[in-house]
């Protein structure tokens, strides 16, 4: 059992809240795409025969890509690895790429998931974030894409300044109007050195206010319970059988592959990381070599992560599996640290699972970091 | 070989000196030049700063620790045994300073030739002066393009009544000079004199934690001779010891039979407590004591006191452990337990000023690996009731000051400080010696351009944040030094700080009424700085007695939880969580309010 991402670094243009790693000349594509069908081949040994469940292009906008050159891409993955039988295969797409036309012929390739990136159906905030595409443009994707696929995930992003409760609660009727399956959903979030934080500093656009985001977050997770879907991480809700299964392995720390510049690898014991440029790349893999650094994880990196993932995801943190991976003291290490977190109402214990209450939710990164387990020196 | 040689050196043919000089003039530097030139280290021992041992010294360039080492020098076909006995640079170890000046006959005074002379420079020249010491003025770092050797000799002759020729141009970096140094250290200052054949009287001057040999004691023989053997006592301590070892300070110990009268060594007896060897106490013979005890010996006090608590509760005894452990080789710390209700069980410590407490906690962190809390400093306070009105209650502790009613009056120790800075500064040295209750008492003009001033502060005002003050309005161009006076009435409260309406105990200063309700505020809005935003708000007020006098809030964290976690992020996210974790490990919780380590020193940093 494992994953392939694929990363595609381009996008035309650049959206003021994104921290990804992508480019928006678009010169190098063709050259990109070999280099990416290169790195597939050349490491092919390392799921030592495991089979490849899900297939997922993720960017950058990987829907600027053609048919053809997606494709080859899944072709090559097919010619070096054993995929399974119905292998979940998932293309990132920005609405403005999405015509009638390219939705047919992309509904007869082997892509077998959509997941959009609608964000909102209101010009002001696409246009404060710099999306690219119109509100008219979400609407008629949306429409059309449910007539071809079954298996679709909306992007939506709350907490944008000037987005008010009201309009927000219209961004979720809206999605679920069309019957969409999946849904993720994020609190715009001011990374260092994006334009947001450019604009934020400038005063040109108001600050991200963390009371709004909390309420908003509450309201999605409210309205979608109301509609079946199932809370199964922090930003992801999903009807039963729709639930990424390409992300749900990252939070169960599965094996998977990254392709494409900036990608990460893992492998249960070592984390690698693709080099963050389009150019060196390129570059390094037409001379054969992987352009990737990894680390080797400890126990208590392992450990941390697991609880830090855990915590996020419908499933928590066994108990048993942490006192089958990590043994006895670190069972008792959680226990001990979470009793804090418990007697305030930010975690409760259901059975073997330790889990986030409503409560705890929005607050769960510091929670996790208090359990985490670290050597000072 | 060469100390076969030297064995029977006569008193005529050594010389004991030591070296004046303010923080960064080169002192260290100049001294590593004179043991390279007289051979007295090889080049495999050679690294920068020999003298300052400790790493903590090297790192910050200043001398915490005397130390002492003998040289062997040839001139014009003498041998001569050159004792050099390096001394702290700062005012927090004056005493110190001062019985190291009274085992020399001279002092090197080294000036920089960029910044002249500086005030703590002059107080220990005073020192040095008073001990009718020979001094020889250096000029130092000559070769720096900033140099100003003609005014800054004009300065050192105005200061000494000196010729202008007898001062000697130096570099400590290039070795320039040294040599002109060597022959003045001959030729001017006096050889000891003393009689070796009178009953033993020694100088101790320092002593030294060694993990195997216990404490070395360092000092310096006036009469008679300190033999391997000899049944000897300690006057002051009134213990006796036989002296197991005996030798001169080479850059390695070399043992002797004995040490004679003017010359400077060592002596290791088994002693295990620096508290039993106290600087400026006499060495004499058990049976055949001396009858002349050195002048000037006095038990040091500590002016600065503060508590001590291990973050980790559980690492109370380690710290008891570590503070013992240090108190081996500094006997200047004093230490006793308390217990604050919102810290635990903890240490209330003396120390003798701002700089040795913040070495003390540098040193628990670097030597003893532990983490600690420091509490807002103090000094001590006497207080008198009503009940008993003469009857000084000694507050080393602001819980310890009794309830303001039955409170009579409440005395604290004054200074007189001097402060020499450029004429330009004047005003700005005064606003801010005035804003400190200080009361000026002289103004001399060194210089056109440079001024001595005096004032009569209270001490506490010295603790709060005074030095970092001082240089900032001075813009650097201020030096400072100071003697305690006294205790004088005055009007003081405690000021208390409470987090989520539960008053922290660790947190509470002692401040004049005058000040409490612009420090106060102060303490609030640095707090609402420093303590990081929790799951839930949390006033912070500061209060006098029940009143309270100010008040901040800090709100609640809403949001601690990044939006995307896919595979690119976990790598980044984890190491993030980590680093916050490490730093939660470095807070305290009190009540169910976590507030970092630095959070409870905030009174110190309100101008920042």
């Amino acid at each position: 059992m494992a994953g392939i991402y694929i990363h595609i670094p381009f996008c035309k243009q650049a959206c003021y809240y994104c921290d990804f790693h992508f480019s928006t000349s678009l010169k190098k594509k063709d050259e990109l795409v070999n280099a990416l069908i290169k790195e597939i081949e050349l490491r092919k040994n390392e799921l030592e025969n495991q089979t490849i469940e899900t297939i997922y292009f993720g960017g950058g906008t990987p829907s600027l890509l053609s048919n053809n050159k997606l494709e080859l891409i899944i072709h090559s993955v097919y010619k070096h690895y054993i995929v399974a039988n119905k292998p979940e295969i998932t293309l990132e797409a920005n609405p403005d790429d999405l015509s009638k036309k390219r939705i047919i012929e992309l509904s007869k390739t082997s892509i077998n998931r959509l997941s959009i990136g609608i964000q909102s159906f209101f010009d002001e905030d696409l246009k404060l974030m710099n999306r690219a595409h119109s509100a008219n443009e979400a609407k008629n994707c949306l429409k059309i894409a449910t007539d071809y696929f079954d298996n679709i995930s909306v992007d939506l992003i709350y907490g944008i300044p000037g987005l008010s409760n009201k309009r927000w609660v219209e961004n979720i009727e809206r999605v679920l109007s069309y019957k969409i399956p999946h849904i993720s959903s994020y609190a715009l979030t001011v990374e260092p050195k994006t334009a947001l934080e450019n604009f934020i500093k400038k005063g040109l656009i108001k600050n991200v206010d963390d009371h709004v985001a909390e309420e908003q977050f509450h309201i999605l997770i409210e309205k979608l319970g109301a509609s079946d879907f199932v809370h199964y991480e922090l930003s992801n809700f999903g009807k039963p059988n729709y639930f990424s299964r390409n992300n749900s392995a990252y939070w169960q720390g599965k094996t998977y592959l990254g392709i494409g510049p900036s990608a990460h690898s893992f492998n249960g014991n070592q984390r690698g990381w693709n080099v963050r440029n389009n150019s060196k790349y390129i570059k390094s893999l037409e001379q054969n070599i992987l352009p990737m650094e990894t680390e080797t994880l400890s126990t208590a990196d392992k450990y941390n992560e697991y609880v830090m993932t855990g915590l996020r995801t419908i499933w928590g943190v066994s108990l048993n599996k942490i006192e089958k991976d990590f043994g006895n003291q670190y069972k008792k290490y959680l226990l001990q640290q979470s009793q804090k977190h418990i007697n305030e109402q930010l975690l409760y214990l259901d059975n073997d699972k330790l889990l986030v209450t409503k409560k705890g939710k929005f607050l769960s990164d510091g929670i996790a970091s208090d359990l985490f387990k670290i050597n000072l020196s | 070989m060469q100390n076969l040689f030297y064995r029977d050196i006569l008193m005529k043919n050594i010389r004991n000196f030591c070296i004046i000089a303010h923080i960064d003039h080169g002192k260290s530097t100049l001294a590593d030049r004179l043991l390279d030139f007289t051979g007295s280290v090889t080049d495999r021992e050679k690294q920068d700063q020999l003298l300052d041992n400790m790493d903590l010294e090297r790192e910050r360039g200043i001398t915490i620790k005397s130390h002492a080492i003998q040289m062997d020098y040839e001139y014009q076909g003498e041998k001569y045994v050159l004792n050099l006995i390096d001394t702290p640079g700062h005012v927090d170890f004056s005493y110190e300073v001062s019985r190291s000046i009274a085992a020399c006959e001279g002092a090197l005074l080294i000036v920089d030739a960029a910044q002249s002379i500086q005030a703590q420079t002059i107080s220990n020249l005073y020192l040095a002066l008073e001990n009718d010491l020979e001094i020889i003025p250096i000029l130092n770092k000559v070769d720096l393009p900033s140099a100003n050797p003609e005014e800054v000799t004009d300065d050192i002759v105005d200061l000494l009544g000196c010729k202008p020729d007898e001062v000697i141009h130096a570099s400590g970096k290039t070795g320039f000079g040294v040599d002109n140094i060597l022959a003045a250290i001959i030729e001017r200052i006096p050889a000891p004199k003393g009689n070796p054949n009178a009953p033993l009287q020694a100088l101790i001057f320092d002593s030294v934690y060694n993990t195997f040999r216990g404490i070395e004691t360092y000092f310096r023989v006036f009469d008679g001779e300190i033999k391997k053997g000899q049944h000897i006592k300690f006057v002051a301590t009134k213990k006796d010891y036989y002296a197991d070892e005996v030798g001169t300070l080479k850059l390695t110990q070399v043992a002797k039979q004995s040490v004679k009268a003017g010359d400077v060594g060592y002596l290791i007896t088994g002693i295990k407590t620096a508290k039993e060897v106290k600087v400026g106490d006499t060495i004499t013979d058990f049976a055949n004591p001396t009858t002349n005890v050195v002048e000037g010996f006095e038990d040091v006090k500590p002016m600065v006191f503060a508590g001590i608590y291990p973050v980790d509760t559980e690492d109370y005894e380690e710290l008891r452990n570590s503070m013992e452990k240090l108190q081996l080789n500094d006997a200047s710390l004093v230490f006793q337990a308390e217990s604050s209700a919102a810290l635990g069980f903890g240490f209330r410590c003396g120390f003798l000023g701002m700089l040795h407490m913040e070495i003390i906690q540098e040193r628990l962190e670097r030597e003893f690996d532990m983490t600690v809390i420091t509490t807002v400093p103090n000094v001590s306070y006497l207080a008198y009731t009503n009940k008993y009105p003469d009857t000084p209650i000694t507050v080393n502790n602001p819980s310890d000051l009794p309830e303001p009613s039955t409170l009579n009056r409440v005395e604290e120790p004054y200074i007189k400080a001097t402060i020499i800075t450029k004429a330009d500064f004047i005003g700005n040295v005064m606003s801010l010696c005035i804003e400190k209750r200080g009361i000026i008492t002289n103004q001399t003009y060194l210089t056109p351009e440079r001024v001595e001033l005096a004032f009569e502060m209270p001490l506490a005002e010295i603790v709060f944040d005074f030095y970092d003050r001082l240089k900032t309005v001075s813009k650097g161009y201020a030096s400072f030094d100071y003697h305690p006076i006294g205790m004088k009435t005055s009007k003081l409260v405690r000021l208390d700080i409470l987090l989520n309406a539960q008053p922290v105990d660790a947190l509470s200063a002692l401040i004049h009424a005058d000040n409490a309700q612009n420090i106060g505020r102060k303490m609030c809005e640095k707090l609402k700085e420093l303590i990081p935003r929790q799951q839930f708000d949390i006033p912070i007020q500061a209060a006098v007695g029940a009143k309270i006098i100010s008040r901040e809030t800090i709100k609640a964290l809403r949001k601690d939880v990044t939006a995307k976690c896919y595979g690119g992020d976990i790598s980044r996210k984890r190491k993030l969580l980590e680093k916050q974790k490490k730093g939660k490990k470095r807070m305290r919780q009190v009540g169910n309010v976590e507030i970092p380590q630095q959070a409870f020193m905030a009174v110190l940093k309100l101008n920042d």
